[in-house]
Order: C-alpha cells, then sequence, then structure tokens
C-alpha cells in the first residue's frame, strides 16, 4: 500500500466528501433548532411556580446533562422501536441532539434571564408595565445580547458533535469518510479531509459568533 | 428477563467496563491537566513564536470533532508508522482535545490574578519562573477549578467515545450486551445510569472538595 497522502485519491473523493458535509450543516442546523425550542421548554419548567415540577426539571436536566451523548443515541435508537415507536435514524438522533444541548441551552438562557439587573424590573412595576409588556420590551432586549455567546457556542458544539449521529448510520460527514475508507481500505485521506472541512467551517463560526457579540453590545450601547 | 435478572447475568461485565471507563478517565485527566498548564502559559508567552504555536494547537482542537481526532490517532497515526494500541490512542486524543479547553482556562485564569501580585513578586526581585511557580500558579486554583470541574465531568462523558476506537469501557461493554441480546432498555439505561453516578455522586463531589481546598489555601 502506498503510504504518505495521495492527492488524486483525496481529489477523487472530493464531490462525495461535499455532499455529505452538506447533511452534516442540515443535522448540525436542524439539531439546533430544537434545541433552541427545547431549551425553552425547560427554562419554563424550571420557573414555574410548582415547587414539584421545578425538582422533576432539575433532576432531569442534571441526567441528561451528566450522561454521554452517544450512550443517549443508542438508547432512543434501540430502545423506542421496542415499545413500538419506530423513528429513522436522522429523527433519533435529531431528537436526542436537541434533547441533549437543549439541557445546556435553558442554563445559557437562565444565565441571560439572572443577568437583567433586578432593579428593571422595579423599574416596571412602578411603571405600571405589564409582565409581558416587560419581558417583550425591556427584559428580553437586555438579555438577549448576554445570551448571544453561550448560544453560539453551543452551536459549534452541535456541530462538533455530528459525527456521532454517524454510529447510528446517519449518513453525514463522518459517516461518508468511515465509507469511503472502508471500502477503498485508505482512512489517511478520508478522515483528514473531515478534519479540514470542520476547521473551515467551525473556525469561522467562531469568529462569526465573537463578531456578532461585539455587533450586539455596540447596538445595545454597552460598548462604542 | 426481569431487570435484576438481567443485571445477575450482565452486571459484572458492565461494572468490569466501568474499571476501564475510570482508567481512561483518569489518565486522560493527568495528560489534559499537564497540556492545559503548559499550553495555558504558552498562550501567555512575549515570543510571538511559541505564543503562535499555542494559538495554533488550541484553535485546531477546538476546532474539530473529538471523535474526528480520535478516529485520527487511532487509524491515520498508522500509515506514519506510528500505531498506537486502542486504549492509548484514547487516552492521547482525549488529552489534547480536553487539553486545548483546558489551556483557555488557565490563560484566563493567569488573567485574572490581580496585577499587584506580579509587580510585588517583581519588585521583590522574583525570577520569571519563581514568580510564575510560587506566586501566580498557586493563585489560580480557586478561579480556574470551577470551569476545570465542569471540563472533568465533559471529560467523563466523552470518554464514552474511545469505545469506538474498540477500547472495552462502559459503552463497549453496553453495547456488545445488546448486539447479543437485544435487551437494549436495560443495557443502555444502566450505562446512562451508571455514568450518571458516577458524575453525580462521584466526580462532583470530589471536584467540589477540591474548590474548598483550593480556597481555603489561599485563605479565602
Amino acid at each position: 500500500m502506498e503510504m504518505g497522502f495521495r492527492w488524486d485519491f483525496a481529489y477523487e473523493i472530493l464531490p462525495q466528501m461535499l455532499w455529505a458535509t452538506l447533511n452534516t450543516i442540515i443535522a448540525a442546523g436542524v439539531g439546533y433548532a430544537i434545541a433552541l425550542v427545547v431549551g425553552l421548554f425547560f427554562l419554563l419548567g424550571q420557573r414555574t411556580p410548582s415547587k414539584i415540577v421545578n425538582v422533576i426539571n432539575r433532576e432531569l436536566v442534571e441526567f441528561i446533562r451528566s450522561t454521554p451523548l452517544l450512550i443517549q443515541l443508542f438508547f432512543v435508537y434501540f430502545v423506542l422501536p421496542q415499545f413500538g415507536i419506530k423513528l429513522s435514524a436522522w429523527l433519533c438522533g435529531m431528537i436526542t441532539i436537541g434533547l441533549h444541548f437543549g439541557t445546556y441551552l435553558s442554563e445559557v438562557y437562565r444565565g441571560a434571564l439572572e443577568g437583567v439587573s433586578k432593579t428593571q424590573w422595579e423599574a416596571c412595576r412602578a411603571l405600571n408595565f405589564s409582565t409581558v409588556y416587560t419581558y417583550r420590551r425591556i427584559v428580553l432586549p437586555q438579555a438577549f445580547p448576554i445570551a448571544i455567546p453561550g448560544m453560539g457556542n453551543y452551536l459549534v458544539g452541535i456541530f462538533k458533535d455530528t459525527p456521532l449521529l454517524s454510529t447510528i448510520g446517519v449518513a453525514e460527514l463522518f459517516h461518508a469518510a468511515t465509507a469511503v475508507g472502508g471500502y477503498n481500505y485508505r482512512y489517511l485521506e478520508p478522515y483528514t479531509m473531515v478534519g479540514i472541512i470542520f476547521l473551515t467551517l467551525s473556525i469561522p463560526a467562531a469568529m462569526w459568533v465573537r463578531n456578532l457579540e461585539k455587533r450586539v453590545n455596540v447596538a445595545q450601547g454597552k460598548i462604542k | 428477563m426481569s431487570y435484576f435478572a438481567f443485571l445477575a447475568e450482565h452486571g459484572p461485565t458492565l461494572l468490569l467496563g466501568t474499571v476501564t471507563t475510570i482508567k481512561v478517565l483518569v489518565c486522560s485527566t493527568i495528560l489534559y491537566v499537564i497540556i492545559s498548564m503548559i499550553f495555558g502559559l504558552m498562550r501567555l508567552s512575549k515570543n510571538p513564536i511559541i505564543q503562535g504555536i499555542a494559538t495554533v494547537y488550541i484553535e485546531f482542537f477546538r476546532g474539530t470533532s473529538l471523535l474526528v481526532q480520535l478516529f485520527w490517532v487511532y487509524y491515520v497515526l498508522p500509515f506514519f508508522g506510528l500505531s498506537l494500541e486502542a486504549f492509548v490512542a484514547g487516552v492521547v486524543a482525549l488529552g489534547m482535545n480536553f487539553g486545548a479547553y483546558g489551556a483557555e482556562i488557565v490563560r484566563a485564569g493567569i488573567l485574572a490574578v490581580p496585577k499587584g501580585q506580579w509587580e510585588a513578586a517583581h519588585a521583590l526581585n522574583f525570577s520569571p519562573a519563581k514568580r510564575i511557580k510560587r506566586i501566580i500558579i498557586p493563585q489560580i486554583f480557586p478561579i480556574i477549578l470551577p470551569p476545570a470541574a465542569n471540563l472533568t465531568v465533559e471529560l467523563l462523558k466523552a470518554t464514552a467515545l474511545v469505545a469506538l476506537v474498540t477500547v472495552v469501557d462502559l459503552t463497549f461493554e453496553a453495547k456488545q450486551i445488546n448486539s447479543i441480546t437485544w435487551l437494549s432498555a436495560q443495557c443502555f439505561g444502566t450505562a446512562l445510569l451508571i455514568y450518571y453516578i458516577m458524575a453525580r455522586f462521584a466526580l462532583v463531589p470530589f471536584l467540589r472538595w477540591l474548590e474548598v481546598v483550593a480556597a481555603r489555601k489561599v485563605g479565602r
């Protein structure tokens, strides 16, 4: 077998890898969208006045956060069919990623809401604003910039965790690389290309998040 | 098959896997702490080459997926004549990946030490090495331990990935039992519980205890 990096082979498999990259981006985007919404539900569970709901919510979040995403994937993928729920690998993957990262995002939301000074609430109360109006016009606009870095980081985080989906057979980038590698019995080029593709996507994404953070802060008048 | 019968039959296997998981965790924690310290300090170096190397290292390992790095170490390094045993490959990949995240924590921790401490050490004519070793490092522990604790819990979760490069850990055993018995709920559920117990009732209390000790050491 030829040693060293074979450029012709890399060039040959490039179109296949790029197509699979598209799947990875879709998976990350959909997973993130679900996580954003799930995070809101966990936040609601945390802020409801009912003590029982609070406790259940907290324990559930704690459990999901302290167990590996990989086994959660296996659990959803293998256990749901035993209860008669047959979902595609894609759907299982999206649900699991959404649940897993939703717990993290709920913490981001919580931190952002708590980051808004208490006096703001008191001022709104004094001005006789309704709760909805207070949230919409006063609290959320101030909480959002605090949440941006965390939300952006988890977008990049989800993107970097999408290769795990290959273990349950979702045809994303890493899955394609393993398939190509197995077929040609050469793993050097496929895996190296996966690494490079990840770098070329996640570094600009991280820079974009940093930039966005700065822009929102400027728009909020926090820094000039 | 009742759950207790399942535990009686497969529990010991899962516990054996758990021991391997703990071994992976301990080894990769040691490696990542060392790497974090080295690259965290390098990141703050005034020498642009040293700083550049650290920046490239950190950006590279934070920019790519851990699974990709793991497979690269295990399947691609042999192409360059470096074959690592699965366990070693797993520990190396985990340690290097988390070292990059840890280096950023160390860097932030060093920057958070009040400037007066540097100046005082300078005024007392401490050498740069002694300044770092005797004055700065002891003070960064209370600052870096809380984020480092989070990172270590993430590391425990990430150890599950080494199963994919054939390290026979808890995840690997759970998968194995699943493929023999098809009792997915039992075996993956038990694995999830074991990870949860390890994180919540062993690792986190231990790290909290370390935080308290570190805070007491600097008189807080």
